[in-house]
């Protein structure tokens, strides 16, 4: 296959959790293969366990795969993101991959338009353009003019994750890792949220998505994937319950 | 072995009282001091017959350099006619053979506390400075073996942070003598405690200046065409004390450094501290010639 | 790493990365007599990145981080800071004169105590200007506008500039500290345990003008501390370190959400 006809291509990665108190070792997914090209829209399928979220998150390097390859094909390069330096990955969280969660990681102090512009103004934009933008996007997923420049550590859980979203799609990425995002969304932030999914996808952003009622996002998914059962976890334990989340 | 075996012979005391021992440690000493502009150097500081404290440092230089040549000055406060330097000049003067003076011109050797003569000092004169305190990081560095590495990192910082400080609490610098002066752009010195205003005659002059401590033991020079730059902020300029205006009651000298003499009532009468000047510019006003040389100040303004 | 250590995938030598890094040590290595403090450490810290180093007292977080600041010498090791206009060269091969002008001009400390930091009983303003006045600065409207500056950056109450830093609360202690250390817009702040001994909302302001300061001036920081909060709020990458060696290193993400070592495996639990 011509190596540009892929932005993706993930062969055979498994992840196990080791657990050195119990002794135990917990296999959440193995030889997991597929190819995304750009522009296109993965649903992960598959049960509570099954291991979708673990896969967002080897794929974004939070968790360390222990077989396998994620190559990716990076503005620099190709490069394996399942063993890649750590500050090549924050490279690449930077500028080309994202990640998005329904929680946001708000900082005490910092105004919800400059959590949002902030992705931008590191990407070198220029500071009043960022935050004409930024309000753009906050005023798109509904949150209201008054909270702009308020501090979104004091916010409620539904306007935080609107400020979220507004940050996490502001800068255009390659490659989007989308955890669960419509979770407990109210429907206008929903249809923003969708519709700025789709214009990105039109851009040839690239997704792999999980979500709790994929019919959120029907019109997007050009293929799934179902994540095996072959998982020896037991059931309630999606992940290690050491995991810091 | 009888005490005798052990012990020299009586004699009379050595010519210029110290031992040859002694004033071969204050020639090494004084070599290195000049080697090295403005860096102390450590030495041997002998006994004589003078309490620690009352220019120890400075007698045992001008005694070391003595010869029967030599014309010897001795001024405390700029008075030729103090006891303190009174007894120092005779005493130098009989265990040397050497001449006294109290004229500046005449003199080879100028022993002096606390200020330098108005006059112009020429090549062929040496001038030492009684000093009582050598160290100018002792306020800001107690510990003495860390001040000596500061010196040797020339880490000055702490030093120009205190006159920050002054300034930042009284809007001036308040260091009045002593004010430290950096030697030959590496080492800073304490001028000894000479007012600012005498500072500027140390920078670049012709003559040699020692600087003793005695009970310190610690010696350093300004040799001849020697930096000696007072610490000034770039945007404060040095000042010296305000005496540029102020004219002797007795001579009616004006332009110099002076003494103020507390009056009943809580005037002041002002006298030229540089006795000597004083004395030629009275001779002056009674008709005789008065000799008085190229100062370093004219008509109060710095300008050698 | 250890056999102990899971079987992740062994990481690949920087690829993307266009930059060199800001600090590169090599073999590090410290025995205080019979203790050996640090076993052939290698570090990089990236431009505009913050490394936190965690560990329990005596891991040697402490002791590589006095490294760091040119504050002692290894048995072996290489140290290079990559500077505008200087040769590249173990520092440790220079003399004391030229450490302490490398680190007045190019490294910012802020030590846990202010005592080591600063001078108690010069002002605030005066502790900031010193710096300053070691690089040269010989201007005071110049000295005071800078110290003004440095102040205000660090979130420090500028009338209160010339107070002296015995009067001050810890937190402004540490501000003070801070406006030292990035007075001369260094290329390298250390951080010493910067927020540890504070009460715990002063910490989260000092720590918030950290972020603030990362955040706005992009200053490449390395955090040492043995709270992991403080580390996973500041941190881009971590190391963890236990009896003089590294057992592990990772994106801050992945070192608290798949911690690969048992040690870590522990302190991370230990934490929750």
């Amino acid at each position: 296959m011509n190596a540009n006809s892929f932005i993706l291509r993930v062969q055979g990665l498994a992840k196990t959790f080791r657990m050195f108190h119990l002794e135990a070792t917990l296999h959440a997914f193995e030889d997991v293969s597929f190819d995304l090209s750009a522009g296109e829209f993965l649903l992960l399928r598959g049960h509570n366990g099954a291991g979708k979220s673990t896969l967002l998150r080897t794929i974004w390097r939070s968790y360390l795969p222990v077989a396998g390859q994620v190559l990716y094909q990076s503005r620099h390069g190709e490069i394996d993101l399942a063993n890649a330096a750590d500050v090549d990955i924050a490279l690449l969280r930077r500028e080309e991959i994202g990640f998005v969660t329904q929680f946001l990681n708000a900082r005490p102090r910092v105004a919800a338009q400059d959590i949002v512009a902030e992705p931008l103004l590191l990407a070198g934009h220029e500071r009043t353009a960022a935050l004409e933008q930024a309000r753009h996007w906050l005023d798109q997923f509904g949150v209201r003019r008054e909270l702009w420049r308020a501090y979104p550590s004091t916010f409620s859980g539904g306007e935080q994750q609107k400020v979220n979203l507004a940050r996490a799609l502001i800068l255009p990425q390659r490659l989007l890792l989308l955890d669960e995002p419509t979770a407990s969304l109210d429907a206008g932030a929903r249809a923003a949220l969708v519709s700025r999914l789709a214009e990105l996808k039109a851009q040839g952003v690239a997704m792999i998505g999980v979500f709790h009622h994929p019919g959120d996002v029907a019109q997007l998914i050009d293929r799934e994937i179902n994540l095996g059962t072959r998982v020896v976890a037991p059931a309630q334990h999606e992940e290690p319950q050491y995991v810091a989340v | 072995m009888s005490l005798a075996t052990l012990t020299k012979p009586w004699a009379a005391t050595s010519y210029g009282f110290l031992d040859a021992s002694a004033k071969r440690e204050l020639r090494r000493k004084m070599l290195k001091a000049v080697a090295v502009p403005g860096c102390q150097m450590p030495y041997a500081s002998r006994e004589v017959p003078m309490a620690r404290g009352w220019g120890t440092g400075g007698l045992q230089v001008t005694l070391t350099l003595a010869n029967p040549g030599s014309v010897i000055k001795v001024i405390d406060q700029g008075a030729d006619d103090g006891v303190n330097a009174a007894s120092i000049r005779r005493f130098v003067s009989s265990v040397s053979g050497a001449a006294q003076t109290w004229d500046t011109l005449d003199a080879s050797i100028i022993q002096s506390r606390h200020r330098i003569p108005e006059e112009i000092l020429r090549e062929n004169q040496v001038l030492v400075l009684q000093v009582p305190d050598p160290e100018p990081l002792r306020d800001v560095e107690s510990n003495i073996s860390i001040a000596r590495q500061m010196h040797a990192d020339a880490d000055y910082g702490k030093l120009w942070l205190t006159l920050y400080e002054q300034i930042v609490r009284k809007g001036r610098i308040m260091q009045g003598a002593s004010y430290p002066a950096l030697v030959n752009g590496r080492h800073v010195i304490t001028p000894s405690p000479i007012p600012r205003w005498d500072v500027p005659k140390l920078h670049m002059s012709k003559h040699l200046t020692i600087l003793s401590a005695g009970r310190e033991k610690r010696i350093f020079a300004v040799p001849p065409f020697t930096r000696v730059e007072p610490l000034v902020f770039s945007d404060r300029p040095y000042l010296v004390e305000d005496h540029a205006g102020l004219t002797c009651q007795r001579s009616g000298l004006s332009g110099f450094f002076m003494n103020e003499l507390p009056m009943d009532g809580g005037g002041s009468r002002f006298e030229v501290s540089d006795s000597n000047l004083g004395i030629k510019a009275i001779r002056r006003t009674e008709g005789e010639p008065d000799g008085i040389g190229d100062t370093w100040y004219r008509n109060g303004e710095y300008s050698a | 790493m250890s056999l102990e250590t899971s079987s992740a995938l062994q990481r690949a030598a920087p690829r993307l990365m266009a930059d060199a890094p800001v600090l590169t040590m090599a073999g590090m290595s410290r025995a205080y007599g019979a203790v050996q403090a640090l076993r052939a450490v290698d570090v990089s810290v990236y431009p505009g990145e913050v490394l936190g180093i965690v560990g329990e007292s005596g891991s040697g977080k402490s002791t590589l981080l006095r490294m760091m600041n040119l504050e002692d010498t290894p048995d072996n090791g290489d140290y290079r800071l990559r500077l505008p206009a200087r040769a590249d060269r173990n520092l440790f091969e220079l003399d004391r004169y030229e450490r302490r002008m490398l680190r007045a001009r190019h490294i910012g400390i802020v030590y846990q105590n202010p005592h080591l930091g600063l001078l108690m009983h010069h002002s605030s303003s005066g502790n900031v200007a010193e710096r300053l006045l070691v690089a040269g600065e010989r201007s005071f409207e110049v000295l005071r506008s800078k110290a003004r500056v440095a102040l205000d950056a660090s979130e420090f109450p500028l009338a209160r500039m010339d107070a002296r830093p015995i009067e001050l609360s810890g937190g402004m202690q540490q501000r003070v500290q801070l406006a030292k250390a990035i007075a001369l817009e260094p290329s390298l702040l250390l951080l010493d345990e910067p927020t540890t001994g504070l009460d715990v909302s002063v910490q989260a302001l000092v720590l918030d003008t950290l972020k603030r300061l990362q955040r706005e001036r992009r200053i490449t920081m390395v955090l040492v501390s043995h709270d992991l909060g403080v580390i996973r709020t500041m941190a881009d990458r971590v190391m963890v370190m236990r009896h003089g060696a590294v057992v592990e290193q990772g994106l801050a993400d992945q070192v608290f959400q798949d911690p690969q070592h048992p040690y870590t495996q522990q302190l991370v639990h230990a934490k929750l």
